[in-house]
């Protein structure tokens, strides 16, 4: 066979090579039409910064962007506008490469009225200025769709300023800690060579009370964030790591305000800020946040936000939140349901792979119920809502308590335990300390208390956690395993039960197998059927369209499509028919099996066979199972009925793990009951369906075969291509557990040396400025190795 | 000797100048998208003059 042609806008294989301009073959029109659109505003630019980088638009649909004209609408979704000029902020996950950040700053040349659109490439938003008398929100998003960079419009906003204003605030703190540390080293150097008296007293005065000037702004505002997070924890009667911490600070300031006031000394301003500043650095390496991905999700992210109702005959628009119980909606091809609703129009095929994870559309007849969730596939249907949209069957879901429950914020969790004993014997030795030497002198009984409490503040400690783990999170990132924050990998490290969900998540969503049963089909048969289906934009014709292999082309006449039964058509003077078996043949002449989706064909109303689809459960299943069925207790929790129960058990060995019909509060429900039974749940899922499983579970991961696709909210998104390695994942984080450990001991052991001089009143400025920079750059430098080792020795790097 | 002084009231002066820069850099947002810039630089720059066209007309 001739190798095929590879699309020249977005680079999939070409199923012919008809559609062509020049020597530029495309895969569909509807790529062919965005390349001539580029090609007219003079921008095939666009294909020569990366190769291939447009959208496919097999699989575009006319969208209908009417609810961009409603004010009250439009007023939530812009985040500036002065009457003339407004400013408007997409969400764009298309967006995937240089060329794509290429077009949509060039957004002006299409229309224009927008006069600047700047991409922010790892949000993955695009803000676009416009003019409002030249043009429109509705215009802009629809020229956006014809490139294929539709937005996700949501009111529900990724973009969250807090977080923005803390980690500028974040940046602020550093450059000043950073600041104040060089410049009171600096000044501090010549005490450093204190074997000569080379800088004459009244010098010496003068840089001691610079020093107290300048370290003063990290005192007061760098390190602010740990006494307020100690005192939040006292409060809670919880001892934190950032109490010590705080201590630690506190005491260096005082004593060293004491011994400069006094002319005694020359203070540890040196070690203080060098502290905050190393403190405050590991706080940045830990804040890594996957911008683009948002794992806190609701259903409102994935339903339209607006919706077409019928009044009095007419058509409007209205939001999505003000729709009520028993108004009529016209709902598209493609579209979602909002809310649980009666079919009005004769039949419809509804996609409930949102909400069961099924991905073969289901038949709905007039009078039925449609749950909110599912797509409709095909024409436009009409629905009368039963429910509330936030009362409806799936959305229900989000009224349970797992939802309520605060999300935590990212607390290490073993670093807190260790803290609290740590902090009790430290302020023990310090106070044996101060009683021995108040028998002797009462100035070296106050050195000696001050000087454990200074000496053992522990940077080190506090900076073990945020690198080893922020490492970790980085090589799970590599290995595109995104995690919310570290303290999820604190949390998988001490799993002891997993359970996943089965379509989609062990099965692959994108490939099913398709096997044909019944006659042989000759070479023209194969021909004929491949004709008809490729008319006909059913997720099934389509897949039974790439399954045969024949060039040979025949037009088709007669066809006729009756949605929910089949397509039909005159092919090389043939009648043929596909779709289900009542369809087809009126016979019912072959036997097929229950348990999988069938798609029959007849010719000349003979039936001939049938296509079985089947579901493909991801390579190396059955290994990986293995390897984890030792350790770890194993669920699956299916939507689907139990017709895969005879192959999962081929996997999964034990029968009473496998549960089949749970709805998603039954999947909610479990893993509440294994948890009442102590157990750590790790729940792999991925549709709507998981989602209050997903919060409930102590790790919630959602698999998806496109990361920028949307996943419900959960504690980690994995990218499909990663499940292999999933054993391998767990086990990385509990070797990082083990690092942190390790690390916890290093810096006890630079504790214990410093505590001895401590006690003994022997600890000068010099030492602790040299003491506490070695300790913590040492551990620094021991995890990330010992990270990056690690992770090699498995092949995560 | 007290040359010094003058030298360290100097270096101090400099120093604050980066630190002022630097809290500058922030506040105008140029750390907000450290990853965009980079690769808008690798594009040929026709954009801003159209841009610059346009706002004068704007005015």
């Amino acid at each position: 066979m001739e190798e095929n042609k590879i699309c020249y806008h977005c680079g999939l294989e070409c199923p012919n090579d008809q559609i062509k301009i020049n020597d530029k073959y495309f895969c569909c029109n509807g790529c062919k039409t965005v390349y001539e659109m580029l090609y007219e505003n003079d921008l095939c630019n666009y294909y020569t910064i990366e190769e291939t980088p447009g959208i496919s638009q097999k699989d575009s649909v006319k969208r209908n962007l009417d609810f961009l004209e409603d004010p009250e609408l439009l007023q939530k979704l812009i985040d500036f506008s002065d009457g003339k000029i407004t400013t408007i902020t997409f969400d764009i996950p298309q967006m995937h490469c240089s060329s794509c950040v290429w077009i949509l700053e060039n957004l002006y040349k299409f229309d224009k009225g927008v006069s600047n659109s700047e991409v922010n490439f790892l949000n993955k938003t695009l803000s676009v200025k416009f003019n409002n008398q030249e043009t429109t929100v509705k215009k802009i998003v629809a020229q956006l769709d014809s490139l294929g960079y539709l937005p996700n419009l949501s009111l529900e906003t990724n973009r969250d300023d807090k977080i923005k204003n803390e980690l500028k605030r974040l940046y602020y703190k550093i450059g000043i800690a950073g600041f104040s540390f060089g410049n009171v080293m600096l000044l501090s150097f010549p005490e450093y060579l204190s074997f000569a008296d080379i800088v004459e007293y009244e010098f010496q005065n003068t840089f001691n009370w610079l020093n107290i000037l300048i370290s003063l702004p990290v005192f007061l505002y760098s390190a602010s964030e740990y006494y307020i997070s100690a005192f939040k924890g006292l409060k809670k009667k919880i001892i934190n790591i950032d109490v010590p911490i705080t201590l630690g600070i506190f005491v260096l300031f005082f004593r060293s305000l004491f011994e400069i006031s006094t002319g005694s000394g020359v203070g540890y301003l040196d070690s203080m800020t060098a502290l905050v500043f190393l403190l405050l650095t590991g706080k940045v390496f830990q804040n890594k946040t996957y911008d683009s991905m948002n794992f806190e999700r609701n259903y409102k992210s994935y339903f339209p936000i607006a919706v077409t109702i019928k009044k009095e005959g007419k058509e409007t628009t209205i939001p999505v939140d003000k729709l009520e119980v028993g108004q009529r909606i016209i709902v598209k091809n493609n579209e979602l349901i909002p809310a649980d609703a009666i079919l009005i129009s004769a039949n419809a095929n509804i996609d409930y792979s949102f909400v069961t994870g099924e991905s073969q559309p289901v038949e709905v007849v007039n009078g039925e119920m449609i749950f909110a969730g599912g797509k409709e596939i095909g024409g436009a249907i009409e629905v009368e809502t039963v429910k509330e949209v936030s009362q409806s069957y799936l959305t229900q879901l989000w009224n349970s308590k797992a939802f309520d429950k605060k999300h935590e914020s990212n607390i290490d969790i073993t670093v807190n335990f260790v803290s609290k004993y740590f902090t009790f014997i430290i302020l023990f030795i310090a106070t044996s300390a101060f009683l021995y030497w108040m028998q002797i002198d009462i100035n070296i009984a106050f050195n000696a208390f001050t000087a454990v409490l200074i000496i053992a503040c522990p940077c080190a400690l506090a900076l073990s956690t945020p690198f080893t783990l922020g490492n970790t999170q980085r090589i799970f990132g590599r290995n595109k395993f995104y995690v919310k924050n570290t303290a999820v990998i604190e949390k998988l490290a001490d799993i002891t039960s997993i359970v996943f969900d089965k379509t989609g998540t062990l099965t692959e969503t994108m490939k099913s197998q398709i096997k044909y049963e019944g006659k042989t089909l000759t070479s023209e048969e194969e021909s004929i059927i491949k004709a008809l289906v490729l008319n006909s934009s059913h997720p099934l014709s389509i897949k039974i369209a790439f399954s045969l292999q024949t060039n040979t082309r025949f037009d088709v006449g007669d066809y006729k499509e009756i949605i929910g039964e089949g397509i039909s058509g005159t092919v090389n003077g043939k009648r043929i028919k596909v779709g289900s078996q009542s369809f087809t043949s009126s016979k019912n002449a072959l036997n097929s099996d229950n348990n999988s989706t069938n798609v029959f064909v007849s010719i000349d109303e003979k039936e001939i066979g049938f296509f079985k689809i089947i579901n493909v459960y991801r390579f190396g299943l059955k290994e990986i199972v293995n390897s984890l069925i030792s350790n770890y207790k194993m669920f699956v929790l299916s939507g689907d009925n139990d017709g895969e129960r005879e192959n999962l058990i081929n996997i999964f060995p034990d029968e009473n793990t496998l549960h089949f019909k749970q709805s998603p509060h039954d999947k909610l429900n479990f893993i509440s009951s294994l948890q009442d039974k102590h157990e750590k749940v790790l729940m792999i899922g991925d549709g709507l369906n998981d989602a209050g499983a997903l919060v409930k579970s102590d790790v919630g991961i959602s698999i998806s075969e496109d990361i920028n696709n949307f996943s419900p909210a959960c504690d980690g998104i994995m990218d499909a291509k990663s499940f292999k390695k999933i054993k391998e994942f767990i086990n990385f984080s509990r070797t990082s557990k083990k690092i942190i450990i390790i690390s916890f001991i290093i810096s006890f052991i630079y504790n214990l040396i410093g505590i001895g001089f401590a006690v003994q009143g022997l600890l000068s400025p010099v030492v602790s400025a040299v003491l506490m920079p070695i300790s913590s750059i040492s551990i620094v430098v021991f995890t990330t190795l010992a990270t990056n080792l690690m992770a090699k020795k498995r092949n995560l790097l | 000797m007290s040359a010094i002084l003058v030298l360290i009231g100097f270096s101090l002066a400099v120093a604050l100048f980066f630190l002022g820069a630097f809290i500058w850099a922030v506040k105008s947002g140029q750390y907000d998208d450290r990853y965009t810039p980079s690769l808008r630089i690798l594009f040929d720059d026709t954009k801003h003059q159209v841009d610059e066209s346009r706002d004068n007309t704007d005015k």
